[in-house]
C-alpha cells in the first residue's frame, strides 16, 4: 500500500479503494482498453491496491503495438529510397520490422525524420518540392482526425509531393472481437477516454447490450482509473451492462463533431490486420477513393514485402489479455527494450514495457514494489 | 504517441486558411491546429493531441492533469529529443534504464 501517498489525491484515492473493497462480494476481470491506462495502473500499482479478487486485464489499446509487421515493413521499404523524406512519430523508431528498424534506416542513410504533428510533415513537404514526403499514418480514433485534416489540407493546398502510410485502427470492433473469442473472460470494459473525446459514446450502446458487458469511459489518471473500476465494478455486482462516462470532464456523448465529419470525408472503414492478433473485420480505416493519390502504398509499389514475426514473441496474446507480458518466457531475457523482439516491448504504451521498466515480474511481487523506481 | 496533452492557448491566428494557436503546456509552447476547436479562446485550456486541440478542458483539471504529467516525466517523453531516447533505449543497459526512470 505504499503507492497511495503518491497519488495526487490520496485521501479521494483512499476512499474510491475503499469504496471499491466495499462493492466486490465476487471475483470480476476487467479490460482496460488504453495501453495509456496500463502503463498508469502499472507504474502506481492500482492493481496491487485494488480487492484479490479483482482481476485487471490490459487491452489491445496501443496504436504501435497493433501496427501490422507487414505495415513496418513497408515502411522501413518506403523510407530506405534515396527520394523520400520520412516522417513519423518517435515512437515508432524501434518498433521492430523484419530484421531492422526506422532507427537504424536513418543510421543506413535513409532520410528519416521525427515530427509532433503531422502539419509538421506537410510543411517539411513545401520547403523540399524535389523530394517525396511521407507520413506514417498510424493510431486510433485520436490520431486519426489529426491525419485526416493533414491530408485534407495537402489536398486544399495542392502539395504534390505528400504522401501518407495509412494503418489507422478502431476500438469497437476490437471490443467486439475480443467478446467473441471463446477464451474471452473479461466482463466489463474501461473505455479509452480520449479515443471517446473524439468519437463520443454512440458506438457502445449496443456493444454492451449485446455482450452484457458494462463499459464505463475512462481517463487514464491513477483517480480516473479507480472512478472507472468503482463505477465497473458496481454495475456488474448489481447485474447491469450500461455505458456510463466516467470521464466526463473530456468526453461528451457525441464526442467531437468537426473531427468524426473531417473522418467520414477522409477515410473509410476497411478490414485490418492487427499485429500479432490477425484480422479483425471492419476495425481500420484507409483513405477514401478520392484521396488516392495521397496514398503512399499506391504511390510506391511496396507489395511483395515478406514478414516475418520472431517465433518466440506472443504479444499477439499479451494484446488480446490472454497472457501477462512476463509469463512470455522471452521476457527479460531474449526481449528486452534494448532488443524488443514484439513492439509491445518498445512502445511507451506497451504492456511488455510497462512491466519491464515498473515491475520486474523475474522478482517476487514485494521486491518487483520495492525496486520499482520512485519518478 | 496516444498520450495527449493539456495546455493554454496563448494566441490565435490564421494561416493558409487554418485557425491555429500557440499553446503552452507547462512550459513547452507548440502550435496547435483548432480546426476541431473553432471556438476556443485564448486563456482557454484543451485537450491537445499530435498538434491538435481535441476537446476543452476546465482549468483546474488541467493543471492538475499538467502537474501529473511533468511529476511523471511525461511531458519530457511527449517533447524530448525522439532520437535521444531511441538511441538510449537502443545502447544503453537495461538495468541502467530501469535506474534512471
Ligand atoms: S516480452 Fe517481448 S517477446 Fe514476449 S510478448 Fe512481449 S514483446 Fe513479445
Amino acid at each position: 500500500m505504499k503507492y497511495i501517498d503518491e497519488f495526487q489525491d490520496p485521501e479521494l484515492a483512499r476512499r474510491l479503494l475503499d469504496d471499491i473493497h466495499a462493492t466486490v462480494t465476487r471475483p470480476w476481470a476487467l479490460m482496460e482498453v488504453c495501453g495509456g491506462q496500463t502503463h498508469s495502473i502499472i507504474r502506481h500499482g492500482i492493481d496491487q491496491l485494488l480487492p484479490d479478487n479483482i482481476e485487471l486485464i490490459h487491452g489491445p489499446g496501443c496504436p504501435v503495438c497493433v501496427t501490422p509487421l507487414e505495415v513496418i515493413d513497408k515502411a522501413l521499404e518506403i523510407a530506405s529510397r534515396p527520394e523520400v523524406i520520412f516522417c513519423s512519430f518517435g515512437d515508432m523508431l524501434r518498433v521492430p520490422g523484419t530484421g531492422r528498424d526506422l532507427f537504424q534506416v536513418r543510421g543506413e542513410g535513409g532520410d528519416v525524420r521525427v515530427v509532433y504533428s503531422p502539419l509538421d510533415a506537410l510543411r517539411i513537404a513545401q520547403q523540399h518540392p524535389d523530394r517525396e514526403v511521407v507520413f506514417f499514418g498510424i493510431g486510433f480514433e485520436t490520431t486519426a482526425p489529426p491525419n485526416a485534416m493533414t491530408v485534407h489540407q495537402a489536398r486544399k493546398l495542392g502539395i504534390p509531393n505528400f504522401s501518407m502510410l495509412v494503418s489507422h485502427v478502431r476500438v469497437p470492433p476490437a471490443i467486439e472481437a475480443i467478446m467473441s473469442s471463446p477464451s474471452c473472460r473479461v466482463q466489463g470494459f474501461l473505455a479509452a477516454g480520449h479515443v471517446c473525446s473524439v468519437m463520443g459514446m454512440g458506438e457502445y450502446p449496443e456493444l454492451a447490450e449485446r455482450f452484457r458487458v458494462p463499459i464505463v469511459v475512462t481517463g487514464f489518471e491513477p483517480l480516473d482509473i479507480l472512478e472507472g473500476v468503482r463505477r465497473t465494478v458496481r454495475q456488474l455486482e448489481r447485474g447491469e451492462h450500461t455505458v456510463d462516462n466516467a470521464y466526463a470532464r473530456a468526453v461528451r456523448a457525441e464526442g467531437n463533431l468537426a473531427a468524426r465529419a473531417m473522418l467520414e470525408d477522409v477515410f473509410e472503414v476497411t478490414d485490418r490486420a492487427w499485429r500479432g492478433i490477425g484480422v479483425i473485420p471492419q476495425s481500420g480505416w484507409r483513405l477514401a477513393s478520392k484521396y488516392r493519390a495521397y496514398d503512399a502504398e499506391h504511390r510506391f509499389s511496396v507489395e511483395g514485402i515478406r514478414t516475418q514475426e520472431p517465433a518466440e514473441c506472443r504479444s499477439g496474446e499479451v494484446l488480446q489479455g490472454l497472457l501477462k507480458p512476463h509469463e512470455c518466457e522471452a521476457f527479460g531475457t531474449l526481449c528486452t527494450p534494448r532488443t524488443p523482439l514484439g513492439a509491445t516491448m518498445v512502445s511507451s504504451e506497451g504492456a511488455c514495457a510497462a512491466y519491464y521498466l515498473y515491475r520486474r515480474l523475474d522478482m517476487p511481487a514485494t521486491k518487483a514494489q520495492e525496486a520499482t523506481p520512485v519518478v | 504517441m496516444c498520450l495527449a496533452v493539456p495546455g493554454r492557448v496563448l494566441d490565435i491566428e490564421e494561416r493558409d486558411g487554418t485557425r491555429m494557436a500557440t499553446v503552452d503546456f507547462g512550459g513547452v509552447v507548440k502550435e496547435v491546429c483548432l480546426e476541431y476547436l473553432p471556438d476556443l479562446q485564448v486563456g482557454e485550456y484543451a485537450i491537445v493531441h499530435v498538434g491538435f486541440a481535441l476537446q476543452r478542458l476546465d482549468e483546474e483539471s488541467a493543471r492538475r492533469t499538467l502537474e501529473l504529467f511533468a511529476e511523471l516525466g511525461l511531458l519530457q517523453e511527449e517533447f524530448g529529443d525522439p532520437w535521444e531516447t531511441a538511441a538510449e533505449a537502443a545502447g544503453s543497459e537495461p538495468v541502467e534504464e530501469v535506474r534512471n526512470q
